[in-house]
Formats: C-alpha cells, structure tokens, sequence
C-alpha cells in the first residue's frame, strides 16, 4: 500500500498514535472478537466493525478510522475509502435524531418533500446540518425500500411510515 | 377477476408469525436433505422457478453453474439488498416470516454444497429487519436445524447477517460478493462468474429473498404444484408491490402473470383521488415506463419484456395525470447518479449529466436539443459500463421522452411544467454534497 501524502489525515505516519486515542467498551470489544470467527478474513469483518464503531461513537472519526485498521490489519486508507463509499457511515457528528427522509419516486409522489422541506424550515436548518442544541439532522436518502408506506422518516434505526406534515409535527417534540 | 394467494405470504397474518413455534419443524428441509444434492437442483429445475431479484434467470441452473470438487470452499449468499426503488416485498418476508428464508437457504447450501457458513446480506437500513433475522437464526441453532450433522445427515451449514451501509450497488451479484470481502461494492468483470469464482475466491450462489423462499414449497409440494401457478416458463406464485399515486399501496401475491390493468383497478382500487393514469413502471426504477394503453399486459417475465420493459423485482411505480413527468424523471436520475459506484467513466460521469439536463428543464432552463441530447447521452451510457446499473439509469429516460416528447418541449418552450401537473421539489432548496 502506498503511503499518503504527509498532510492527508489518514496517512499512517502523521499520527502514529490516533488509533491508540479510542477503544472499543467490553461489550462490543466481546462483539468485535465474536465476529472475526464468523468470517474467512479478517478484511471482510470491516463493515460490521464500522457499524459496531458508529454505534459506540455516533460517527467514524480520523481517531476511529485508525483504530478500526489497526484492529483489522489494513491501512486507514482503506477503511475510510470504504467509509467513504458507503451512506450510511457518519463521516461527520449527526444530531441525536438522525431524520432520513425519503425523497425518491414513491415517496415523493406521496408529499415526501413537504416534509423535508417543512423540518428544515421548522428546524431552521440546510439539508445535511445539525440544530445547534445537537438534538436534529435533517437529510434527504435514497429508496428506504418501504414505497408501499410511503412517505416514510427513518429516524435513526427505526422507520416511521405513512408519514405527513402533522405527524411528524407531532412525532418531533417526543424526540428529546 | 383473480383471486390473490397466501402461497408465499401463508404465514405472515399468524400471530408471532416470525417465530419458529409457528413456522414449524423445517419439514421441507429434512425432505430436502434426505435426497441427493443433485436431486434437489434437479428438482427445482424442473419447477422453472426464476430468480425473483429482477433478471429472472432460471435458479436451478445457476445452481448448476457450481463446479463440483473446486479447489477453494463454495458460498450460498442471500441478497436481501432490497434497495431497487418501488420494491419493498423481500423485507415483508424477512419481517414476517424469517424461517421461511432460512430453510430455503438450509436447502439451496446442501443442493450447491456448500461450506458451513452462509451469509445474508441485508441493506443496512433494515435494522429491524437484521434483528429478526439474528432471533430467527438463534431459534433454529437452538433446535439443531442450524449447526453440526444437521438432522444426523452429516451436513454442516449456519448463516450470518451481514448488513450492508446504504449503496444500491451491492444489489449487484458481484457488487454484493465486494461488499461480503470488506470492499467498496464496485462490481467485478465477469467472467469469471461468482458460480465459478465469487466471495472469497469460491464458486459462489447469490439468490434473492424471495426466490429462496419459494424452495421450501418446491420441495414439500413438487415442481408440478409449483407449475400450476402462471404459465410454462414464469412459474410459481410472485409477489408484487405497487406504490405511488394507487388508493392502496402494498404487497399483493398472486400467480405469476397477473393483469397489470387489473392490479391496479382491481385490487389496488384504482388510482389516487379517480383521477387519470399517467404512465406505469412495471419492475423497479429501473423499468422502461408504459403508457396507459399499454398495460393491460399480464405481469411476466417475457411478457414485460415484449412489452419494451421488464418485470425486474415486480415494484411497480403508479403515475397519474399530475406528476410532472420531466420531474419524475429527474428523480430517478438523481438516484442513479447518487448510487453509480464511480467505477466506469459513461456511467459515472453520464448518470451526473443525465441529472442536470433533467434539472435545468425543470429550472426553466431547457434547450432546444435537450430531450435528443438526453437520447444521445444515454446510448453512450447503455452497454458501456461492467454491470447493468449503467442501463438501468436510461431506462426511464428513453421511455420518458420517446413517450412524452410533448412535455419535455413544453418546458423549453414555456419554462415550466405543464398546466395541471406539479413539482414536489422545492427549487430554492439547498442540495446537500452526495
């Protein structure tokens, strides 16, 4: 693996110590361990170690992105440009409530956009940004794969369906 | 008017249909590995059971394809990256009914001889989905249906849940296969095919969902019950979806080869609000649309497609009179451009294109030559990228303006979409970075 240029954050010399800055708790380092028994390689253990990190830290920092290769033997280059590919992977902090809405074609011929465009109105955010109390991110995703519930809120692991303007009106104050 | 079926779906109404209590004793399996492998792929075969993922390629044979004594070990995966927009049956089945799935796949790992492990690889978002799956599994461990010496034949097989992180991509075969690796899914040059090589190097079995949940009754019930649903050659009950502007959305079973005119009229009970169809796409984003005299066409594979689409993973996407068609297409587009792995140049760079033409009509900012400069763009994406996500992104373009060129010239001509349809989207609305 070639080395990275020395300014880019995720070259392995610039800092020797980040994967040594987070660690995984006992309860998903227990998890971590189970799952390199579930797979021919080490490097196929990468996506579920990812989502296990994201679940520990909300996101997958430079210190996390470090940790996770040392883990699994490959260089930081090659988990963040896996990070990096995949959606669902937080490259920055997300609010508390992550909302995801579903904007494509089912979606959106049942009203989705009124509700995005209505949370970040309310919100007082751009898509994509943070509320400054840390609670909110609003962003648009891509088939959720429930078209026939359609308009659908994933907000974070759960999917709320059959959603309109008033409802999540009235969903939004019970997110605290 | 035909009658739907709980063929496939039989369970999903019971109470705690997911548990194992409910489903039962895994019979169709124990069946299953009392025969010879060979006779199980035979068997299926002969049911003309095609793969439910959107290509529908005949499963016995692909089961076929695996070369017996391959140097390296052989892997059954199942696709449960429902991500195709307008599709939504697999996670029905997942939710509801996970033993079926799993006992389809007990059955396909002992017909393909497989290793001791299989994996699942179901879309991220579908958390809940991987919860089940995960209860499901342990369930059928516990009762010794999973494990060592299955059923004292001596096979050994168990499966993991691997979740995947939101890219479209990895419903591709070999995408997926990538994606199981620890790898972006940017898929792969075939040949080799994954039946010979595939994840981990090993002749590999990617089956959808759904298609692994018809084996269990293949096996109980016989390749000629099988046949008795649809007609030679697209056989076997099916599930459809069908979402969008229809007064109820859903998942519906039926024999495979229902009237799409019917589905819709019929047992979806009509169109939203009684006003006027639109345009139909049959089988996922991906599907050419059809025009409302085009529809009354029996949902099959071949039939679809002498119909100029395809049946794909049977997510129908119902339009009526007041979309903008300029705009629903812009919508599809902006999907694709999205999920384009960035691997080949016409797609990567074609799908981004095709996505801006689109917008700057609706922007009011539409040339002339655009609706041809689309029909040019997409015959220099369509059979010029690795996998079929290339082709799949012109399918709606073409149809769409070869079939309302009227209303792509009315946005260049009038900046604007036409009177009496709208546009969902907000333009002032910042977009944020993909």
């Amino acid at each position: 693996m070639a080395d990275l240029h020395p300014d880019n954050p995720y070259a392995k010399d610039r800092f020797p110590d980040r994967a040594k800055q987070v660690e995984f708790p006992p309860e998903h380092k227990a998890r971590f361990e189970h799952l390199l028994t579930r797979y021919p390689t080490k490097e196929a253990c990468l996506l579920p170690t990812l989502h296990l990190a994201q679940e520990v830290w909300g996101w997958i920092s430079p210190e996390v992105v470090h940790y996770v290769g040392s883990l699994l033997d490959l260089s930081p280059a090659q988990v963040f440009g896996v990070v990096s590919f995949y959606n669902m992977y937080n490259q920055k902090p997300v609010g508390k409530y992550h909302l995801q809405v579903c904007t494509n074609l089912s979606c959106m011929v049942s009203n989705a956009y009124d509700i995005y465009d209505h949370l970040c109105d309310r919100l007082k955010i751009n898509p994509g940004e943070t509320t400054k109390d840390g609670l909110y991110t609003v962003v648009e995703v891509e088939c959720l794969g429930s078209c026939g519930t359609a308009p659908v809120v994933q907000i974070n692991n759960d999917y709320h369906e059959n959603m309109d303007v008033a409802k999540m009106d009235a969903l939004l104050p019970t997110l605290k | 008017m035909t009658e739907p079926i709980k063929v496939l779906t039989a369970n999903i109404d019971k109470p705690n249909s997911a548990s194992i209590e409910t489903y039962g004793d895994y019979a169709a399996a124990r069946k299953a590995l009392a025969m010879k492998p060979e006779d199980v792929v035979t068997l299926v075969k002969d049911s003309e059971l095609r793969g439910r993922g959107g290509a529908g390629f005949p499963t016995g044979m692909k089961w076929s394809f695996v070369p017996k004594n391959a140097p390296k070990p052989t892997y059954l995966l199942c696709n449960a990256d429902e991500s195709e927009p307008g599709t939504f049956k697999d996670r029905v089945l997942i939710e509801q009914d996970p033993h079926l799935l799993l006992e389809g796949m007990l059955i396909a790992a002992y017909a393909i001889g497989s290793c001791p492990m299989g994996y699942i690889y179901i879309r991220g978002e579908f958390y809940f989905g991987a919860t089940v799956l995960d209860k499901a599994l342990e369930e059928a461990r516990a009762k010794g249906f999973l494990g060592k010496n299955i059923f004292g034949t001596g096979f050994d097989f168990d499966m993991t849940v691997h979740r995947g992180a939101g890219a479209y991509i990895c419903g591709e075969e070999t995408g997926l296969i990538e994606s199981v690796e620890g790898h972006r899914g940017q898929p792969r040059v075939k040949p080799p095919f994954p039946a010979v090589v595939g994840v981990f190097g090993g002749p590999t079995v990617v089956n959808n969902v759904e298609t692994l949940a018809c084996v269990p009754l293949i096996v109980k019930n016989g390749a000629e019950w099988f046949k008795g649903f649809g007609t030679p050659k697209n056989t076997g009950p099916k599930l459809y979806c069908v979402s969008g502007n229809v007064k109820k959305p859903g998942v519906y079973e039926f024999p495979m080869g229902i009237n799409l005119k019917e589905l819709i009229y019929d047992h979806c009970g009509g169109i939203t609000g009684d006003r006027k169809l639109k345009a139909v796409i049959p089988g996922g984003a991906s599907a050419p649309m059809l025009l409302p005299d085009e529809i009354d066409l029996p949902l099959n594979f071949d039939a679809v497609m002498k119909a100029g689409s395809m049946l794909g993973s049977a997510g129908i996407i119902v339009l009526d009179e007041s979309v903008c068609i300029v705009d629903a297409v812009w919508r599809l587009a902006k999907f694709f451009a999205h999920e384009s792995c960035g691997q080949c140049t016409p797609c990567r760079e074609g799908t981004n294109w095709l996505e801006s033409i689109l917008d700057r009509l609706e922007r009011g900012e539409g040339r002339p030559q655009d609706a041809d400069l689309l029909l040019d763009m997409s015959d220099n994406i369509g059979g010029k990228s690795l996998c079929a996500l290339g082709d799949a992104a012109i399918g709606p373009v073409i149809s769409s303006v070869r079939k309302f060129r009227d209303e792509y010239v009315y946005h260049v001509t009038h900046k604007s979409c036409l009177p009496g349809t709208r546009r969902y989207r907000r333009l002032d609305m910042p977009v944020a970075a993909h």
